[in-house]
């Protein structure tokens, strides 16, 4: 059982270390309530992130995926996030095209010291993905979905 | 492998809302586990026994820890493990507490998270492999941004401790905000005083370099080994010349720039030397107001200049430097309180700031302290003090207590009897903030013996009538309204982060907050040290602090400099990236996304190939993302390590 049933959908985030990672222990030292779906993988920097994790996760059976990182400019490596940036808008326009809900996947800036910040983004994108409901796989991606469990 | 599974309860802060003996079952069923349990406090001497008891006893070859963050305790676990004989990266953490057990009370859903974070880091753990660190060599030498007293305390200590130090300073002279303080509290004793011989101490030690009138442009390069480049403003004067006499500020024909050091309290001249104890004290051309710059003709200070100093031909320069650790210590600066319409938005001019006033105070200001109003330079018998303006105001966005201000005012309460022995003093206040060493002490006295009239209240608005000042406002505790006809107000404006500082963070990569305070590493066991290893913090520049405060994080500074700089050798994190030539094509794309130019082409039988320079990668895994082949990937966080835990979410 990976989620509870009825209550829980399945939601992966992506977070750097240096930033939205500490933004999130920082929610949590503050005790700012959160739903309880996001599992949460630590990266050092979100320039770390291939787009293919994302859509692996999506394939994979996620529900929803959040990737957040440092703000613009205030990267713990100087530039990551730059490059973060860039590979995620493009595929957020690329999601359609492989018949996946571009709603399904969301990146955004969270600072360490914002925790109630980070509070509020996971509360809103889980909403979003509760409102879409459990993901459903259009014919394209059933396809991918084969060959990616086929890769494993 | 055999993994053992630690579900800490960390008393009741996880097991309050976390079935720790569950999830330690559960973990239990997950593959190559073979043994888990929970346990009271993972962290406490009893519980590293216990884990390195267990590690012997099943004999464990990796471990997960399900408890706080790893940015809290990953260090600890890792030597945990180091100390029963596992290679430290054969260890993996699940934050089942910032991330579970205090974020949501709802038991069910808690345990079953928990056993799946464990279960991604059980996931992890299968694919982790042993990582050795390398070593590379230190460079002794430590870069002080800003001459504040935080600054200057953090550069002497670690210069008499014997390190070399290079020091910044942004304006001509070194002394910060203190060097502007007529007084200090809470014992009154004069700020050049004390300030002036340490400022004295950074010209004279054979140690430090001082860099005034000087900015950091760049910083590239990591701990022990930063790289620094230095612009040098043009100060059109050859401070190698210039002996500090002063003729030409006497002579300088432009007498209406803005006096940036006294706060604008009176005009001064285009050349200036900031103040008598200047150091280093030397002349500068402040560029917009001169008239050599602005027409041409003028040429007054060349032609009185005895030495010749005068060049207004002079460029910035730049210098470039290496370092090994680098302290922040930028400081402050006061909030733009002309938001404010209530007083005035600036429109009065008797409506003065609490550093002007202190510049009025001052023997060395330019009223040679006198306090004097600045419309008709009179003598002013009430004077009104208001506190709060722009500290702890949700509505202009700074809910933040500034922190020293109640004690300022009431230094600057007693000063002005101490000046004007008929005049009269009244505070407006919100609360009195005095927790510090005779520091409430203090304020009874200033009201008791110099009978300041304390009113517990905010003020609705300043107005002018004839010669005065209208104030005013409400007493909360008679719970009635009172006016008080002022010569002066004295406003106790906010103070925010330096201009400038969240610049300086990017340049240095260390986070800032929402009002441009530098982050700490910890807020309370790591208070002076940032995220960014061998960047340190020092002063108001990470949080609003008063002098003793700022001296004390100065030499914790220093101290936390001198341990890292003290070494010789500094292990390089192993958790970089690693190249496999057999996938390589050459490609170079790697050598082009890589911010610290850790990667370099190689030759290797003919072929091109990329090649890891491992005391230089920080570790960010860019290139990994990067590399059309999979060729490069991030020690401890490979795609197959990070893919493994999307999978242990995805599969069940």
């Amino acid at each position: 059982m990976s989620v509870l049933k009825e209550k829980e959908l399945r939601v992966i985030g992506f977070l750097c270390n240096w930033c939205s990672y500490g933004g999130a222990d920082t929610a949590g030292v503050g005790r700012f309530a959160q739903p309880t779906d996001l599992r949460i993988v630590r990266v050092p920097c979100s320039g770390r992130i291939n787009p293919l994790f994302v859509l692996k996760a999506l394939l994979g059976g996620a529900d929803g995926v959040l990737v957040s990182g440092c703000h613009p400019r205030d990267c713990h490596y100087a530039e990551g996030n730059f490059y973060a940036r860039r590979r995620l808008e493009v595929l957020k326009g690329f999601l359609p095209v492989l018949g996946i809900d571009p709603r399904r996947f969301e990146y955004t800036w969270v600072s360490a010291s914002e925790g109630q910040r980070w509070q509020h983004v996971v509360t809103t994108f889980t909403a979003n993905i509760h409102a879409l409901g459990p993901a459903s796989f259009s014919p394209e991606a059933r396809e991918l979905q084969i060959l990616n469990a086929a890769a494993r | 492998m055999r993994i053992g599974v630690f579900i800490c309860h960390c008393g009741s802060n996880i097991a309050g809302t976390v079935d720790c003996a569950s999830v330690a079952s559960v973990a239990s069923t997950y593959p190559d586990v073979a043994y888990a349990t929970d346990i009271m406090y993972a962290c406490a001497e009893p519980g590293q026994d216990a884990i390195i008891a267990a590690i012997k006893e099943h004999r464990l070859t990796g471990v997960v820890v399900a408890s706080c963050t790893p940015r809290m305790h990953e260090p600890t676990f890792r030597k945990t493990v180091e100390r029963a004989g596992l290679n430290r990266y054969m260890f993996e953490m699940a934050n089942i507490r910032e991330h579970v057990s205090w974020i949501g009370k709802d038991m069910e859903a808690n345990t079953n998270k928990a056993s799946e974070l464990v279960r991604m880091a059980v996931s992890k753990l299968r694919l982790n492999r042993e990582l050795k660190p390398k070593s590379f060599p230190v460079t002794k030498r430590l870069l002080v941004v800003g001459g504040g007293v935080a600054g200057i305390q953090a550069a002497l200590d670690a210069a008499d401790a014997g390190l070399e130090v290079l020091m910044v300073e942004k304006q001509p002279t070194i002394g910060g905000k203190m060097a502007k303080l007529d007084k200090t509290f809470p014992t009154v004793d004069c700020s050049s005083c004390i300030l002036g011989p340490r400022m004295v101490d950074v010209a004279q030690h054979p140690n430090i370099t001082l860099y005034a009138y000087s900015e950091v442009e760049s910083i590239s390069g990591y701990v022990g080994n930063f790289d620094v480049k230095i612009r040098k403003k043009a100060a059109y004067v050859d401070w190698s010349k210039c002996t500090g006499c002063g003729l030409c500020t006497e002579k300088c024909p432009s007498k209406k720039s803005y006096d940036r050091f006294n706060e604008g309290v009176g005009p001064t001249t285009a050349i200036i030397i900031p103040f008598p104890q200047a150091i280093p004290k030397k002349a500068s051309i402040e560029r917009e107001y001169c008239r050599q710059f602005n027409t041409g003709k003028c040429g007054v200070c060349a032609k009185v200049c005895p030495t010749g100093a005068i060049n207004y031909e002079m460029q910035d320069e730049f210098i470039d430097a290496k370092v090994g650790g680098i302290v922040a210590a930028t400081g402050y600066d006061l909030m733009d309180w002309t938001v404010y319409q209530e007083y005035g938005g600036g429109r009065y001019p008797d409506v003065v700031t609490s550093l002007q006033y202190e510049r009025m105070l001052s023997a060395s200001g330019p009223t040679g302290g006198h306090i004097k109003r600045p419309s008709d330079g009179e003598e002013p018998k009430d004077v009104v003090f208001i506190q709060c303006v722009g500290s702890r105001d949700v509505s202009i966005g700074r809910p933040y207590c500034s922190g020293f201000c109640c004690m300022y005012t009431a230094k600057q309460a007693i000063l002005t009897k101490d000046h004007i022995p008929d005049s009269h003093s009244y505070v407006f206040y919100m609360d009195i903030r005095s927790p510090g060493k005779g520091y409430d002490e203090f304020t009874r006295r200033v009201q008791e013996e110099y009978q300041a009239r304390y009113i517990r209240g905010r003020v609705s608005m300043v107005y002018p009538k004839g010669k005065k000042l209208i104030v005013r406002g409400a007493d909360t505790l008679m719970g009635t309204q009172v006016e008080v006809e002022a010569d002066l107000v004295v406003l106790a404006v906010g103070a925010e982060a330096a201009k400038g500082a969240p610049h300086l963070a990017e340049k240095l990569r260390i986070s800032y907050d929402s009002y441009g305070f530098f982050m700490e590493g910890h807020p309370k066991l790591r208070p002076v040290e940032t995220n960014t290893a061998g960047v340190f913090l020092a002063g108001a520049c990470q949080g609003l602090k008063d002098i003793p405060s700022s001296v004390a994080q100065g030499s914790a500074a220093a101290a936390k400099a001198l341990a890292l700089l003290s070494r010789d050798m500094l292990d390089s994190d192993p958790q970089i990236a690693a190249v496999n030539v057999n996938r390589c094509v050459g490609c170079r794309k790697c050598i082009e996304v890589c911010p610290f130019k850790a990667i370099q082409e190689i030759d290797l039988r003919g072929q091109p190939k990329a090649e890891v320079i491992e005391t230089v990668c920080q570790g960010c895994g860019l290139c990994n993302a990067t590399c059309p082949q999979g060729a490069i990937q991030l020690s401890h966080f490979t795609d197959n390590q990070l893919l493994a835990e999307v999978e242990a979410l995805c599969r069940f």
